[in-house]
């Protein structure tokens, strides 16, 4: 099972590739609805393409009060 | 349809819905692809009924209140008939709210009972400020033998045996619900059976429904538009509600088609998404089918002017009305600012959008667009029995919206100043400015009130939230409205500000920056400040050392504008 800094990692890997934003601008405490300039909806959009990328399925509350990449990587990390 | 002038509640009209339409589909509820639930109107009778009876063996008494904290789903509605079916007051409170949030308004609510989704209960139990509960939990979906502090299993929570129903009265209770008032002073607006029945009556006579009907539920249940077009008005006309239990577009779009959705509500937020992904996939077409998409577009637009024409757009844009399912006759919106552009691009697909105005002390829709023409501009005519007046117009016919209505609630829970306040000699001040133009439709052109109305449809007041910013460094602070500081004349680009009155000598440092930051990021997102402003004076205060709102905005926006004022955060 993937250690939580590389599920970490790799959530910030690929919201810096589905977003056009630089890997390097991104860090784990960010407001991730503020760096990347994203809606609540494109957030959703966020959470299905890691459900792709981990294989799990994430329900719509998981995000519900959760606003950094952190945060995010801890409630996949709980259902790998 | 009911005739609901025969009915003297909501129990009452659905009861007898219930009856009547019983072998129509009533709910379907899917999650993702998965349909998890479809019920008739015979079916949801037989869930409702012995969680009734249930009600009745732990001694809920008409005029008790039962408050529901749960996304769109099936039990939510049934819960909602059992409260009916006894007599009872329903409290919908906002999912989307913190715990300690719910757990305020359930206490100002007075609510002996309370419906709770299982993850949402496990929220509430878990922060710090559950005390325990003055109300008995019934909590859905729990898994077997789960520590629910006390609370029953929803789907345990079933008697056998006939309950009685208790009948209400037209100017009996029928809901409190919430305008705002989660940090500050709550507005719990009590609405009447009455304001319920009435206002289903006027909006069915726009936009009717029927048995074959289906409507999608996406915005929450608790929230006055879906609780009407969701729930209400659907039910008593025999049509069917389906509820989706995720918000992800993906599914959103093939839920229009899977279910040939005849109609749903939206905020701006979902509808510029929609909007968004229709012009990429029309810009991913090659130039020669673009060339026939735009003409017939503009043939569409040219024979639609003077009202919709269904067959005619569904014959020339069959694509696109494919994707939306094939039988979809009007999507609504309404609370919050929809750019014309938008609404426009949608018409012109053959694809309405009634956007409305209203607001929850007055029901649910006061105004509404009937399409005979369409107007992007505007937010409608008002609705059948809703008289609307224009308080101390300016030179442009500007000034307050005031409403007299049926569907005007009681007044405010345990607050007769603000009730007195808001409603005068029978007349709601909205507080929003507006004017008629001259074929009757009604312009907005912002708001007189200190508060914003997200994208998301969310009413936000500054009030609300200021005690997240509680201990920062700072002399003194207060939130404000953009809109409120600087009124722009328009609605749209609403924004919170926080004012910040430094000490003598104090900088606006990286490190209060930071700290603003850091507790900004407490709120929810929809309810975080947006920028702040540095002011250089003490702020005006009453005797009982109150801040004087309205003097101090006045001040800030002579002062300064906009641009020079506030900085990003």
């Amino acid at each position: 099972m993937a250690t939580a800094d590389h599920t970490l990692d790799e959530v910030l890997n690929l919201a810096a590739t589905h977003f056009k934003v630089p890997r390097e601008q991104l860090t784990p405490d960010d407001d991730f609805f503020k760096t990347l300039k994203i809606d609540s909806l494109q957030a959703l959009d966020l959470l299905t393409r890691l459900e792709h990328h981990f294989n799990i399925e994430l329900p719509d509350y998981e995000l519900q009060g959760v606003s950094d990449f952190r945060t995010l990587a801890s409630r996949i990390q709980s259902r790998l | 349809m009911l005739n609901l002038d025969e009915y003297p509640s909501l129990g009452a009209a659905l009861r007898a819905a219930l009856d009547r339409w019983a072998n129509e589909t009533c709910l379907i509820e899917a999650d993702r692809d998965r349909e998890k639930t479809r019920l008739t109107y015979s079916d949801l009778k037989d869930l409702a009924l012995p969680l009734a009876r249930a009600f009745e063996d732990a001694e809920f008494t008409p005029g008790d209140r039962l408050a529901i904290i749960m996304t769109n789903q099936s039990k939510w509605l049934i819960s909602a008939y059992a409260v009916f079916y006894c007599g009872g007051v329903l409290v919908p409170l906002d999912y989307k709210l913190t715990p300690a949030e719910q757990l305020q308004l359930l206490r100002h609510s007075k609510a002996r009972f309370l419906v709770v989704e299982y993850y949402l209960w496990l929220a509430i139990m878990q922060s710090p400020e559950f005390k325990g509960l003055n109300a008995i939990a019934i909590v859905t979906e729990a898994p077997l033998g789960a520590d629910l502090a006390g609370g029953h299993r929803w789907e345990e929570f079933r008697r056998e045996g006939d309950p009685i129903f208790a009948p209400r009265g037209r100017n009996d209770v029928a809901c409190i619900v919430y305008s705002s008032g989660t940090g500050g002073r709550p507005k719990g607006c009590v609405l009447t059976h009455e304001n319920y029945l009435e206002q289903c009556k006027s909006l069915t006579a726009w936009f009717p429904f029927w048995p074959g009907v289906r409507y999608l539920s996406i915005l929450p249940t608790n929230h006055a538009i879906d609780f009407m077009v969701g729930f209400i008005g659907p039910f008593v006309c025999g049509a069917c509600v389906v509820h989706l239990r995720t918000l992800r577009p993906e599914f959103v779009r093939a839920a229009f088609v899977r279910y040939k959705i005849t109609y749903l509500s939206l905020v701006p937020l979902v509808i510029k998404n929609l909007e968004r992904s229709l012009k990429a996939k029309f810009d991913e077409l090659s130039a020669p089918k673009r060339f026939v998409l735009n003409r017939m577009i503009a043939i569409n637009r040219f024979f639609t002017q003077w009202k919709p024409d269904l067959p005619l757009s569904r014959t020339l844009l069959p694509q696109v009305h494919k994707a939306f399912g094939g039988e979809l006759r009007a999507m609504f919106t309404g609370g919050a600012f929809m750019e014309p552009s938008t609404l426009q691009f949608f018409y012109d697909l053959g694809i309405p959008v009634a956007n409305g105005y209203g607001l929850t002390e007055a029901g649910t829709a006061l105004t509404l667009n009937d399409f005979k023409p369409f107007r992007a501009d505007t937010v409608g005519k008002p609705l059948p029995g809703v008289e609307l007046r224009i308080l101390k117009p300016d030179a442009e016919g500007i000034g307050e919206v005031a409403v007299h209505s049926k569907t005007v609630m009681s007044h405010y829970l345990d607050d007769p100043e603000l009730t007195a306040e808001t409603i005068v000699n029978g007349w709601l001040l909205t507080g929003d400015l507006g004017r008629f133009d001259g074929t009757g439709h009604l312009q907005l052109f912002g708001r007189k009130k200190n508060m914003i109305v997200t994208e998301g449809g969310k009413n936000i007041y500054p009030e609300d939230i200021e005690n997240v910013f509680e201990g920062i460094p700072v002399k003194e602070y207060c939130i404000f409205a953009r809109n409120y500081l600087w009124p722009m004349g328009i609605l749209g680009r609403e924004m919170l500000v926080l004012i910040l009155r430094l000490e003598t000598g104090q900088e606006f440092s990286d490190d209060l920056k930071n700290e603003i930051i850091a507790r900004n990021r407490q709120l929810p997102d929809f309810k975080r400040v947006g920028g702040c402003s540095i002011w250089d004076q003490d702020f005006p205060r009453t005797a009982s050392m109150k801040i004087k709102r309205t003097v101090l905005a006045e001040e800030i926006g002579k002062g300064r504008n906009f641009e020079s004022a506030v900085i990003e955060l």
